[in-house]
């Protein structure tokens, strides 16, 4: 499923190049990217990165891009196959209507993360702010993922209509893994908390479940995945104790109208 | 209480002498009217006066009637009204309607009239002189400077932001596929191809037979983010946000999952069968510094192709638009409180926003006098019915017009505003194999492009009336209009002068 983990399995053969991203305005910087991929390098090291946007912005190619430093908004905003590696905190939408390929935050991320997301993987080692996953969907064999190792804001995947979320609130006090809202207009798609929440944080839409053996295998192999990327001790985790949120229904608002 | 608490709007006559029972009548009409039992019989209760049954029928045998029944008059309670509150009693839910505003708000471009030239300036023949309606859609320099080169001819110093090239200053308006069939689009995009001119995907992803006429199309970005991926993306000549839509200004749409068969479910890349719901805000754009944001978002993707902005318009529309300008949008497409849907609330279809002719002109003015009129191109759409509109549309300021309703009419659309019931008899606001298949491409692109032919001739006339030989002499040309039996406050709005002064 993850298309981008080739990158990581041969590191050592692939062809690299650092750049200096200082000096850069966002428009230059994703310039020179493009034309580093073009050229053929397969993996491209950013250092002193420092707010740009839209990096990875619209990227089709298998490439691995690791940032040092903080990017900036839209980060991997409609990319389709790119690995991103952040090694500081993220801004707002991230993976921002992203096809698919794998971003991987070790640090926070801000709001609007996965935004309309239909494919990949978005890992943020800490916490994310509101807004995140809203509208993500799923497609045929994608199934867009987002993982989050500390807590979310307001708003937690509202209007999903398919994929997967998992918050693991490593850290975070109980009953906060999740702000409030979480699920409004939920249609489609899971969600999976490793702490229970009061029914007064979900939206209408969105009823709690317990998580079968399926889940935990599921689980199981995500949370092991986003360990071993962002480096979060997940030892003291257990996916049995999980709940799932899962949409009341498919059609929420199938009996609004007359005619 | 008989199930038929609501008489028929309209009585379907089926004359049995002439009919000779080939039953073309209940082939053709989507909303399954007719039947036959011995002789051809009509449930009138289903008609929705589409008239696909009468001009099929080789005898002339059908006729449709409004039902004449009596209601008593009173003049607040419109018999509209009564039959809103009957439903509404009968099944709790808002009332669904497609198709424009149909109330009978008034209309301002009827109360426009045109200037001609008489003896003291001439005006021009077109048919003996060129007539320019070419109009590029785009971002214009605040100023050109220029060189000599090294063999002393004139280069443009600072290069030109990306614009579009259109032979003509009607474009077709955002229909996705979904709202409409794939044969309808394949019609506008024939006819754009043909025209010189474009057409707009709507908020439902670009069917892979569509790309070959990516040249003369605009994508679509809706908050939905349905189909949309980065090839979609730089499929397009240009991309539109669409932030709203004149007949559903600020609240979000439901396709719902019986329209999303195989192919829209490919198109749209969700699931069949699922309700294909667009959130009322982009979820990522609360600010005008978030639109920029996804506005540039999607330069990058493109390589800073020409990227639209469509809003409803509404009271506030001309801060709105400035905002979008700054925001750094190419074009701001106006959809006025007129324009079509394949659903909408009734509510809201009938009673928010304002019309496209007040939106155009305040929208002008306040770039103008902000000096960012060049910065974008404005499209008005949403109650553009006649070439006349297109001309009044232009001198009050816009760039050029966007057609959906006309374009739809032209292709056999009755407005029975059923679109929303999926069982459009024409093939056009239908996913039904058997009636999209009844709608042969071709034969819609080709009264398309009669149409708005049509239109370019009477448009080229009324400026060689005007004195006026290129489109863009008219544009925000406001002093060639005059009013005729509106208020002070809105000629005041409009910058127009009432007739005689």
């Amino acid at each position: 499923m993850d298309k981008s983990s080739h990158a990581l399995q041969r590191e050592e053969e692939v062809k690299t190049v650092e750049l200096d991203a200082r000096r850069f305005h966002y428009r230059e910087l994703n310039e020179r990217i493009k034309s580093l991929i073009n050229s053929g390098y397969e993996e491209i090291i950013l250092n002193g990165v420092n707010g740009q946007r839209y990096i990875g912005d619209g990227l089709v190619h298998k490439v691995r891009i690791v940032i040092n430093g903080v990017p900036g908004n839209d980060l991997g905003v409609f990319m389709d196959g790119p690995f991103i590696m952040v090694n500081d905190n993220a801004q707002d939408g991230v993976g921002n209507t992203m096809n698919s390929g794998m971003i991987v935050v070790r640090g926070h991320a801000g709001d609007v993360i996965g935004y309309g997301m239909r494919g990949g993987k978005i890992f943020i080692r800490d916490d994310v702010g509101y807004r995140t996953g809203i509208h993500m969907k799923s497609y045929r064999d994608q199934v867009p993922v987002i993982v989050v190792g500390g807590s979310a804001g307001d708003f937690l995947g509202e209007y999903m209509a398919g994929g997967i979320i998992v918050v693991l609130g490593v850290g975070v006090n109980s009953g906060k893994i999740v702000g409030h809202y979480t699920g409004t207009g939920m249609h489609g798609g899971v969600i999976y908390l490793a702490d229970s929440i009061d029914q007064s944080r979900l939206g209408n839409e969105v009823r709690i479940f317990l998580v079968n053996d399926d889940d935990v295998r599921r689980l199981e192999a995500l949370i092991s995945e986003f360990s071993r990327l962002t480096g979060l001790d997940v030892s003291g985790i257990d996916p049995e104790s999980f709940i799932k949120l899962l949409p009341a229904s498919h059609r929420p608002y199938g009996n609004m109208y007359v005619y | 209480m008989p199930d038929r608490f609501l008489p028929s709007e309209f009585i379907v006559n089926v004359d049995h002498q002439r009919c000779r029972r080939c039953k073309r009548c209940i082939l053709n009409c989507g909303f399954g009217v007719f039947d036959f039992q011995n002789m051809t019989t009509a449930d009138s209760s289903k008609c929705v006066a589409c008239h696909r049954c009468v001009v099929f029928c080789p005898e002339e045998a059908i006729t449709i009637t409004r039902n004449p029944l009596a209601y008593r008059e009173h003049a607040s309670w419109d018999v509209e009204l009564r039959k809103a509150i009957w439903k509404q009693a009968q099944n709790s839910g808002m009332i669904l309607t497609g198709m424009g505003n149909d109330k009978p708000w008034l209309n301002i471009f009827d109360h426009l009239l045109i200037d001609a030239c008489q003896v003291t300036n001439p005006s021009i023949d077109p048919l003996r002189e060129p007539m320019e309606l070419r109009t590029y859609l785009g971002r214009k320099p605040d100023r050109l400077e220029v060189k000599l080169d090294s063999e002393g001819k004139i280069v443009l110093e600072n290069p030109l932001e990306n614009n579009i090239m259109i032979n003509v200053p009607i474009i077709f308006s955002g229909m996705s596929y979904g709202s409409i069939s794939l044969n309808a689009q394949r019609a506008i995009a024939i006819a754009a191809e043909r025209l010189g001119t474009l057409m707009n995907t709507g908020e439902g992803g670009l069917h892979e037979e569509l790309y070959p006429y990516a040249d003369h199309i605009i994508v679509q970005c809706a908050s939905g983010r349905f189909g949309v991926h980065s090839k979609y993306l730089n499929a397009g000549v240009a991309v539109e946000i669409k932030i709203g839509q004149g007949a559903k200004p600020g609240i979000g749409g439901h396709l719902p999952g019986e329209k999303i068969g195989r192919e829209v479910s490919g198109t749209r890349m969700i699931p069949q069968g699922t309700d294909a719901l667009s959130p009322a805000p982009h979820h990522d754009i609360y600010s005008i510094e978030d639109l920029r944001q996804l506005i540039y978002a999607l330069k990058e993707a493109t390589g800073y192709k020409p990227v639209s902005v469509k809003i409803a318009t509404v009271h506030n529309v001309a801060a709105i638009a400035s905002g979008i300008a700054r925001a750094g949008a190419d074009m701001i497409y106006l959809d006025g409180f007129r324009g079509g849907t394949g659903a909408s609330p009734a509510v809201v279809r009938d009673h928010v926003g304002i019309p496209i002719e007040i939106a155009i002109a305040v929208v002008d003015e306040q770039l103008r006098n902000e000096g960012i009129r060049n910065m974008v191109s404005i499209i008005a759409a949403g109650g553009i019915r006649s070439s006349a509109d297109v001309v009044k549309a232009i001198a009050l300021g816009a760039d050029a017009v966007a057609i959906g309703t006309a374009a739809l009419i032209a292709m056999g659309c009755r407005l029975c505003q059923k679109c929303y019931t999926g069982n459009c008899s024409w093939g056009i606001a239908t996913q039904r194999p058997e009636l999209t298949s009844r709608l042969d491409p071709d034969w819609g692109a080709e009264r398309l492009v009669n149409l708005v032919n049509s239109w370019s001739l009477e448009v080229k006339e009324v400026l060689g009336a005007l004195g006026i030989n290129a489109i863009e002499s008219l544009r925000g040309n406001r002093d060639r209009l005059r009013s005729l039996g509106l208020d002070p406050a809105t000629n005041e709005v409009l910058g127009v002068k009432p007739v005689g002064k």
